[in-house]
């Protein structure tokens, strides 16, 4: 080949140029589809405060029609943090340092397959086998513990109330935490853990002084995401949940969330109503909220990424 | 086939950090060149330079010219891939496509660009590649299998097939025995003694001994702290360089008194 | 480590070492080991005495576990405390915690798996439920297969060919822009501000919610007939329910999953064997296309597959979108459309008869057992693509 330097095959370069093009344009539809996400999302929630027949904007009352379903999204989304991250981050633990090492990737799939499970398939669960298998256990609370205003409150009959939906949710985003907190502590650098065991620590003190201080930001964006994903939850609230008022008592009918709210109402309103603007408004709402948690979390992670010793 | 190689006033910069200055070398056709030089002095981003294969890393540049036989491959008209083509490389680990048989890794330059071989015309350059690169007696009869099965040595060997089935003009070599053994090592070097015939070699090396014994003329390269540029120090016939050094650094380290 | 002993390093973090216990009669290595068979001892008095109290409140399997695991966790803690020391009591019981950690995140599993198998199975069993949809079923032939004991009825075929279709439309809108995006971050991009742009927007996709994604696919399909229709005067009747549109919706929902799996994958696709192709004069499309993409193939694959195990099983988005019906519905661009999650909701929510609810939920378990099954499959399938075609690297 001994050609000029000059020439060149002109369908290798056109090649070049239309393959980087089409690489940039799926990267820019991306960033459009999210600017068309927040724009219809936006345009088509303007009925809900604004109508011309009710004398105007009724931000008013569309705040009045919102902020209990945030609330009630907030409360359950809090309860399976609570219920989820602690065990969640023991599961993670026992993969990472406690299970027999040649069983631990198949525990670890099997944590996953809890993962696996579609959202429906739980809310049918928390429907029909843990409700009614939580009814004795909130009459009980009730009857011992009702002067707290969580227990107050007429116990359910159903036992579809805001905390076992908080138990189902707390169910779902149990894999989500371990999967981040057991990708943390196995990184967690083998010299740290060996430098405290051989000073004679226990196996826990070993946990406390060099895996928790590594994988500290690692727990709290898993955690994070496990909120953002309760946040967003729907089938699984829409099932168990027999909505209704919010109120503070966790243990009777009543309470809802954004997602089931949307869920249960969007297929019945008519398209152009202003019930279908009030309902595409509120999931405006939770995108915002899902979205600062998330980036609550990266910005965690991120901040905490030059510390952690994991690069 | 082999074309000469001459820089001038060659500088090579990474984004804003000069790497290699003022480069002025002539490199003969059909003969093997050294280059030789502590690690970080640029004699490796010097060789990338001469097939452009440099700008791949972002923000590389240059300076000067670069002739190959009297045309400059930084001329503004020229594609990077057409002087690929005409200089090839082999590098410091072998690195056979892992998803190709051996027979495809030899006409990898063929098939990638989307040539279309009759099946006589791909057999001929896959036995002709192997057989120059001394490979062919030892894996003609697992041609379909796939190339990562070979020893270290085996690999690097069809690396350099590789690189000739295409026809360059020029063979730069990166460390080439660097990650072998011994033995493979001996096969590579007595390999790059008959590519001299038909090719234009260029290999750097950290191993004097393996400049000595392999290259016509040596280059050494030196660089004069962290963060300075790397220069060429001296070059001449190997045996010059070796025993009559002109520069003091030179002699220092081909005596081995540093670096 | 090869530190020596010096009086600090031992001191420091665990507290200085109980000379005393130093003369109890047994070996001075031995002595912090308690016999294994008191754990056993331990455990089984724990679970006598557990399902003794349980059965004061009226016996059941829930109160029996947790006594149980409260009555082994407190005695084990004060056994080492008085037989040990405080440390070895703290690590026992933090163990003990762990264990019963995992221990409780197993039983939902084993729950969930046990109310879906045991009404379920009996389901899949009924004649037809695979090959029948729902056209047919009324409220009365449930009401005569729960009083009279006919069998169930009406099947799952017009919502898993509903799942299929959307799934595919779903993946053939994602996959290649997901790819496509991954290869101009890996490839092309140098960290410039586009590409920091893509990189946090990708995040805050993956953070949708997915009823949201279905709220967008529906009000973008609904603007986009009434625009189209405006412009040429056909479709003005089209409604947006479409199986396209929670097509659309799974897209959005998929695309973040496919270009951060792939986007990892292609960045382990070693550099070297780029490099081995542009030194052949080969060009970057052509490397990209040839070398890089067929190296990263069964990651790639795995990855899809995953985002599609991920998507198949969403109801919200395909419930605002798609809606439901109960005859099969092969066009994606006309009409309603049932996909399996939406069949299992809707079964619960709205059973076909509503005061004869049983052969609903009978079909709604059955349909779930089939829908977990495909997830796992799915799964399954990822991983073994994963491990069984990943390619030997480089040799060295």
């Amino acid at each position: 080949m001994s050609s000029s330097l000059t020439q060149s095959d002109k369908r290798g370069v056109a090649g070049d140029r239309v393959f980087s093009a089409l690489t940039v344009t799926a990267g820019v539809i991306i960033l459009l589809t999210l600017t068309f996400v927040v724009l219809f999302l936006a345009a088509n929630s303007r009925g809900a405060v604004y109508q011309e027949d009710q004398g105007g904007w009724i931000v008013g009352a569309f705040f009045d029609y919102a902020y209990p379903l945030v609330i009630g999204t907030l409360i359950a989304s809090l309860i399976a943090l609570l219920l989820a991250a602690p065990v969640a981050v023991g599961v993670a633990l026992y993969i990472s340092h406690y299970a027999p090492p040649r069983w631990s990737k198949s525990i670890g799939y099997v944590i996953d397959l809890l993962a696996a499970i579609p959202s429906v398939v739980y809310g049918a669960w928390g429907m029909s086998f843990l409700g009614p298998e939580l009814i004795p256990v909130y009459n009980w609370l009730h009857e011992n513990l009702g002067f707290i205003p969580f227990f107050a409150g007429d116990p359910s009959q159903t036992g579809r109330t805001i905390f076992t939906a908080g138990i189902v949710l707390g169910v779902m985003i149990l894999p989500i935490i371990t999967s981040v907190c057991r990708e943390i502590f196995i990184q967690t650098p083998k010299l740290h853990e060996e430098a405290a065991l051989a000073l004679g620590a226990t196996r826990w003190e070993m946990i406390k002084m060099s895996v928790f201080p590594f994988a500290r930001a690692g727990i709290i964006s898993g955690i994070m995401l496990g909120l953002g994903r309760a946040l967003g939850e729907t089938m699984a609230v829409a099932l168990v949940l027999s909505p209704g008022m919010l109120t503070a008592s966790l243990i009777s009918n009543g309470n809802s969330t954004i997602p089931a709210e949307i869920a249960l109402g969007f297929p019945e309103a008519p398209p152009g109503s202003e019930r279908q603007a009030q309902l595409i408004a509120i999931g405006l709402v939770l995108f915002v909220i899902t979205l600062l948690v998330n980036m609550t979390a990266r910005w965690i992670v991120n901040r905490h990424k030059e510390f952690s010793g994991a690069n | 086939m082999s074309k000469r190689v001459d820089a001038v006033d060659l500088n090579v910069y990474y984004g804003d950090f000069l790497a290699v200055e003022g480069i002025n070398m002539s490199i003969d056709a059909r003969a093997v060149t050294a280059f030789i030089g502590p690690s970080g002095c640029g004699k490796t981003t010097f060789l990338r330079s001469l097939n452009r294969m440099h700008e791949v890393l972002p923000g590389a540049r240059v300076k000067g010219e670069l002739l190959l036989d009297g045309e400059n491959i930084y001329d503004p008209g020229v594609d990077p891939v057409t002087v690929r083509t005409q200089v090839g490389m082999v590098f410091q680990r072998p690195n056979p496509f892992p998803t190709m048989s051996l027979r495809e890794n030899v006409l990898a330059g063929y098939k990638l660009n989307g040539a279309r071989l009759s099946k006589s015309e791909s057999d001929d350059i896959v036995e002709s590649a192997l057989s120059s690169a001394n490979l062919w007696a030892e894996v003609k009869d697992r041609l379909d299998r796939p190339g990562s099965g070979l020893s270290g040595g085996q690999q690097q060997r069809l690396c350099i097939a590789r690189t000739i089935a295409v026809k360059p003009d020029v063979i730069l070599m990166d460390e080439p025995c660097s990650a072998l053994d011994p033995i493979s090592t001996l096969a590579i070097e007595d390999l790059i003694g008959e590519l001299q015939r038909d090719y234009t070699v260029i290999i750097v090396t950290h191993n004097m001994q393996q400049a000595a014994r392999v290259s016509q003329k040596t280059a050494f390269f030196n660089i004069a702290g962290t963060g300075k540029p790397g220069k060429l120090i001296e070059y001449d016939d190997t045996t010059a360089i070796f025993n009559t050094p002109k520069e003091k650094s030179t002699e220092d380290y081909v005596s081995g008194r540093f670096g | 480590m090869t530190q020596t002993p010096t009086p600090t390093s031992v001191q420091s973090p665990a507290g200085p070492p109980q000379i005393s216990e130093r003369t109890s009669r047994r070996s001075s290595l031995t002595q912090n080991v308690l016999p294994s068979w008191l754990w056993m001892a331990l455990l089984g008095a724990a679970v006598v005495l557990g399902a003794a109290l349980s059965a004061l409140l009226g016996f059941n399997l829930a109160t029996w576990f947790i006594f149980t695991a409260v009555i082994y966790v407190v005695s084990s803690y004060i056994v080492t405390r008085t037989r040990v020391n405080k440390r070895r009591a703290t690590d026992a019981l933090w163990m003990n915690l762990i264990y019963l950690a995992f221990a409780l995140a197993i039983l939902p599993l084993i729950s969930v798996i046990w109310s879906v198998a045991s009404v379920g199975i009996q389901g899949l069993m009924a004649p037809g439920f695979l090959a029948s949809d729902m056209q047919g079923v009324t409220g009365l032939t449930d009401q005569s297969s729960q009083t009279e004991g006919a069998p169930v009825l009406g099947g799952i075929r017009h919502a898993m060919i509903g799942s299929l279709l959307i799934t595919i439309a779903a993946t053939v809108i994602s996959v290649p822009i997901g790819l496509m995006t991954s290869i101009y971050l890996v490839e092309y991009s140098r960290g410039g501000p586009l590409s920091r742009a893509i990189t946090f927007f990708v995040d805050v996709m993956t953070g949708i919610p997915s009823i949201v994604a279905g709220l967008f696919a529906g009000a973008a399909m609904a603007w986009f007939l009434s625009v189209f229709s405006g412009v040429t005067g056909l479709l003005s009747t089209q409604r947006s329910t479409l199986g396209i549109t929670a097509a659309i919706a799974l897209a959005v929902l998929m695309v973040p999953v496919v270009v951060r799996t792939t986007e990892e994958i292609l960045r382990v696709v070693p550099n070297e064997l780029r490099e081995a192709s542009y030194a052949l004069g080969v060009r970057k499309w052509r490397t990209i296309l040839k070398v890089v993409l067929p190296t990263a193939i069964s990651g790639i694959a795995s990855g899809v597959t995953l985002a599609i195990a991920r998507v198949i099983g969403e109801t919200a988005p395909i419930l605002v979108t798609a809606g439901f019906v109960v005859n099969t519905n092969w066009n994606l661009f006309q009409g309603w459309m049932t996909a399996l999650p939406v069949y299992i909701f809707r079964q619960f929510q709205n059973p076909t008869s509503p005061n004869f609810s049983d052969p609903s939920e009978q079909r709604a378990w059955a349909a779930a057992l089939v829908l977990i099954l495909i997830v796992m499959g799915l799964n399954l399938f990822a991983r073994l693509i994963a491990t069984l075609f990943a390619p030997k690297q480089t040799g060295r």
